[in-house]
């Protein structure tokens, strides 16, 4: 018997092809930058720009009026990552340039920077082997992975009124959506005019401390190109030696913002508006501030008592100053999934390398550009747990998880600890393939290269703790299996794992 | 003063009843039989029909009324009939409401929905609960002139050191007054001779301070712990009561059988244990130390379940039990068998409604042991018998059965003795029996 199939992938199809089209509409910025610094890269950016809109325009031809209803929503999620992924690597293989040309390079690189990773393939970091367009739009891959592309889409798409809010829960992560208007187009344009003012003050900061002499190497395209890997909690870097590259001063401004971009944006609004109190008041933003300042200052005692020394910056610890500044600089880079590094922190003692691992499975809050677990689900994991334990005494006690003052549900509850269970699963299992993979191949990987490889993909963090994966290691080294994998790792850690799980299932498509 | 009551069920006759004496009455109820019966048994004019309807109000009058008091057991229709009375008539309108929510709406904006006064019965309950409960021993308690003067009733038991001493022998307190003695069937209205005894309950009035101290002397062994708290059911009484607690720093705890409920509470009651059991399971009151409790309050739907539990409770070793009950007659029953308080909502409802239809000049009143004695709170006036005499002398003009328990002279609080002078101005607050009741609001 033929089961028929009950998703209109005609109408999302469709609509992944509007969303192509104007994806295409951003090539215009490394077309500028080609112009404005004289690269012979123009044409790349020309001919990706023509592919990508065309092929929009054909899937486009699918379905005239698209409708998409929940089922849809998934899949449009699901798809136009994969897909700016792919129209998205189109120029590193034309520009041909270093290991990125290759097919599948230049397609983790991409997926890196959509789903605003910061893992690369890159073996040369630097303007001898890629043109400035082409690391520029490497930079505006994650601003534009940053918020979503479908939430940009949804303040356009204005006609897509009841869709959209199906689309944003689809693409938001975290639990829930917070609608600040009526209008979902309205709410998403409320929080992309966080989201760029953001980037405005940041990218301002940045270049007012260049022109003041304290950032000499934070000229204006750096300025921009940091701009749009800070708020998006992307991490990609067109220096070889990321945020090392630059003054202490510069790394003490990058910290406050890499913490702000593992905000929920919602909060950032009502910061906006003149409500700064809705900020403190929050559970989940209070959390992240605790678990981010107590691991900043266990890590600074950590590495103010180790013996670490570099040859670029000297004695660290005994060095007060440094000890904090590195270590609140990786706490906030990597436990919202930023990824930026300020030194080599592979060098790093064990326990405190033990710290930065644990930052990484905390992840940013809901509603930010954050990847991992997320605030919000260990908070609710851990008030649960504690009512657990306060049942077990008083058996009949009804006992709501309550989240800033509201009680949680039950079911959302569940799907939680379903999440984390999914997720550390997935985790593991990827820790082994890993392991499988390079054993395959007869690469040589310690214990931290696997599972950082599989948590850092997963959850979007980037560079990794070992000397492969490590901040001024590379991806290229893994096997192409691997590779793949990684690409799939990225893919559906970014959309929070479910709206690409649910596509594998046969009742997704039948029921 | 015209007043036309809206809803004759207990509420609404137990008004009428209270204001047919001095005041026309006209009785609005959709159910004929009920206005037969309200004809016959009251001196008021009952009128059958239904009272959110306009040409039902003008048949009763409404255009010439003073008052509508607006009490059936429906919400929303007492809500529309204030509004409906308001469209063809200036009378001071008063709503009586079960939902919270619909007092907060009115408090917000005062004068909503045409409500010029709002009572909501299940919080008033809630707050007689919290009342009670805030003092040690206490029966009754009530505050007058915005808290500065409290008046409360209290069991003697044989224990109590005041027990078998005279009032003058008692009164070692700076500002409070005995008032009246409730001695089984009697009352006695208290003088410096009249001898406490083990069983009765004393009516003191005073500072808040001085009534507490006089609290803890009388039972000193419960002064500290009175904060362990048990609220069975969650009933919206028991709901708001539990709400009431929390915002005055208890911790209670709340029984509820039923799982929606008991969830639904829980999570509006951040600061309330809510235990999810039959209140009746024994096993489960031991696991949970329910006899250690100060307070069981039961409020469940049904007065025998509200005995039951409290006569449990009571068994267990609770200190003191309060049952809310529905059925009036009731009342002196379960305080018979051994429940310690038994409040009836309707009670507390038409209490707080009749304040406002007496005289202009009367601000507050307390009915005591089922309207036996009142309290009341008024201002002086310079009509008044009392004004400008010595107390002594202008009891004399008085009926029997009245004592002044306090005087508040531009917020300062006056203990009236014998030669303390009452100034016009003054507010005071006194005990009265309630068979001199009429003459002795006609006289001040």
């Amino acid at each position: 018997m033929r089961r028929h199939v009950h998703v209109d992938w005609r109408a999302g199809l469709s609509l992944v092809g509007t969303l192509l089209v104007l994806l295409s509409v951003s090539f215009v910025v490394p077309i500028l930058v080609a112009l404005v610094y004289g690269g012979t890269d123009l044409w790349v950016f020309v001919t990706a720009m023509v592919v990508t809109a065309g092929f929009g325009v054909l899937l486009r031809q699918l379905e005239s009026e698209p409708e998409p209803g929940a089922r849809e929503a998934f899949l449009v999620v699901a798809l136009t990552w994969l897909f700016a992924a792919v129209f998205g690597a189109l120029p590193y293989v034309l520009a041909g340039n270093g290991a990125v040309a290759q097919p599948i390079n230049a397609l983790f690189e991409s997926m890196s920077g959509f789903t605003t990773t910061g893992a690369t393939v890159m073996d040369d970091i630097s303007f001898d082997t890629h043109s400035r367009s082409i690391m520029m739009w490497r930079q505006l891959t994650q601003w534009l992975g940053g918020m979503g592309i479908i939430v940009l889409a949804v303040a356009i798409l204005s006609q897509m009124a009841v869709g959209g809010a199906q689309l944003m829960k689809a693409e938001t992560p975290g639990p829930g959506v917070s609608k600040l208007t009526p209008h979902i187009a309205e709410t998403a344009r409320v929080l992309w005019i966080a989201y760029v003012a953001l980037t405005v003050v940041y990218i301002t900061l940045l270049y007012s401390l260049h022109l003041l002499g304290y950032a000499p190497n934070m000229d204006l395209y750096n300025a921009i190109a940091h701009g749009f890997t800070t708020l998006p909690t992307g991490g990609f870097s067109p220096e070889a030696r990321s945020m090392e590259a630059f003054s202490p001063l510069v790394q003490w401004l990058v910290i406050p913002f890499m913490f702000a971009a593992g905000v929920n944006f919602v909060l950032w609004w009502y910061v906006i508006s003149g409500n700064a109190r809705s900020l403190l008041r929050d559970n989940e933003f209070r959390l992240y501030l605790g678990a981010t300042s107590v691991l900043t200052v266990v890590t600074t005692v950590v590495l103010f008592v180790s013996a670490l020394e570099t040859p670029q910056t000297g004695q660290i610890g005994g060095n007060l100053e440094q000890s904090a500044r590195y270590a609140a600089f990786q706490i906030a880079s990597l436990i919202n999934s930023t990824g930026y590094a300020n030194m080599d922190f592979d060098a790093w003692s064990g326990p405190a390398k033990g710290l930065l691992l644990f930052a990484m499975f905390i992840g940013g809050s809901t509603g930010s550009t954050g990847g991992g677990i997320k605030v919000l689900r260990w908070l609710v994991i851990l008030k649960s747990l504690r009512r657990e334990v306060f049942t077990t005494i008083h058996p009949e006690a009804v006992r709501p998880v309550r989240m800033n003052g509201r009680a949680l549900d039950e079911d959302a509850i569940r799907g939680i600890y379903a999440f984390t269970l999914l997720y550390v699963v997935i985790f593991f299992a990827g820790v082994g393939l890993f392991a499988l993979d390079a054993a395959r191949v007869g690469l040589d990987l310690e214990l931290l290269d696997v599972i950082s490889a599989s948590i850092a993909t997963l959850g979007n963090i980037g560079p990794g703790l070992a000397e492969v994966t490590g901040p001024m290691g590379g991806y290229g080294e893994f096997p192409v299996s691997s590779k793949l994998l990684m690409i799939g790792f990225m893919w559906i850690g970014r959309l929070e794992l479910f709206p690409v799980l649910v596509l594998l299932t046969k009742a997704y498509w039948t029921d | 003063m015209r007043v036309v009551i809206v809803g004759a069920g207990e509420v609404g006759r137990t008004i009428a009843h209270n204001l047919e004496q001095s005041h026309d009455v006209v009785v609005i109820d959709r159910d004929p039989t009920i206005i037969e019966e309200v004809t016959y048994s009251h001196d008021v004019l009952a009128i059958q029909g239904d009272g959110t309807e306009r040409t039902t109000l003008v048949e009763a009058g409404v255009e010439r009324a003073d008052l509508v008091i607006a009490c059936t057991d429906h919400d929303e229709a007492n809500v529309v009939i204030c509004g409906t009375a308001k469209t063809v008539s200036d009378a001071f309108t008063i709503a009586r409401v079960r939902q919270r929510t619909l007092l907060e709406t009115w408090e917000g904006s005062q004068g909503a929905f045409g409500v010029d006064f709002m009572v909501c019965t299940d919080l008033l309950t809630a707050r007689a609960i919290t009342r009670i409960t805030d003092l040690p021993a206490t029966q009754d308690v009530d505050t007058f002139v915005g808290g500065l003067v409290r008046m409360a009733e209290f069991e003697i038991d044989a224990e109590s050191p005041v027990a078998g001493s005279t009032v003058h022998e008692a009164d070692q307190y700076d500002s409070l007054t005995f008032a009246g003695v409730f001695r089984e069937e009697e009352l006695i209205v208290a003088t410096g001779e009249t001898v406490l005894q083990a069983g009765d309950r004393v009516v003191v009035i005073g500072s808040s301070s001085s009534v507490t101290e006089f609290a803890r002397d009388i039972v000193p062994a419960m002064a500290d712990n009175g904060n362990e708290i048990v609220i069975v059911g969650a009933s919206e009484i028991g709901f708001q009561a539990a709400r009431e607690f929390e915002e005055h720093g208890y911790q209670p705890r709340l029984i509820e059988q039923d799982h929606d409920r008991a969830r639904t509470v829980a999570e509006k009651l951040p600061n309330t244990m809510v235990l999810e059991s039959d209140a009746t399971d024994v096993e489960f009151l031991a696991r949970e130390h329910i006899d250690e409790a100060d307070l069981v309050i039961a409020a469940l739907d049904g007065d025998e379940k509200n005995l039951l539990v409290s006569l449990l409770a009571r068994r267990l070793g609770v200190g003191r039990t309060v049952a809310v009950i529905e059925n009036l007659e009731y009342a002196e029953l379960f305080e018979t068998v051994g429940v310690d308080v038994a409040i009836n909502p309707r009670e507390e409802t038409s209490e707080e409604i009749v304040r406002f239809t007496r005289a202009d000049h009367t601000e507050k009143v307390a009915m005591l042991e089922h309207d036996r004695a009142e309290v009341i709170e008024f201002e002086v006036t310079s009509e008044s018998v009392l004004a400008g005499t010595p107390i002594v002398e202008a009891v004399t003009d008085l009926p029997d059965g009245v004592v002044i328990g306090a005087i508040s002279r531009r917020g300062e609080l006056i203990t009236p003795r014998g030669g303390t002078v009452v100034q016009p101005g003054d507010h005071i607050v006194v005990f009265v029996d309630a068979a001199v009741l009429e003459a002795v609001i006609e006289a001040i």
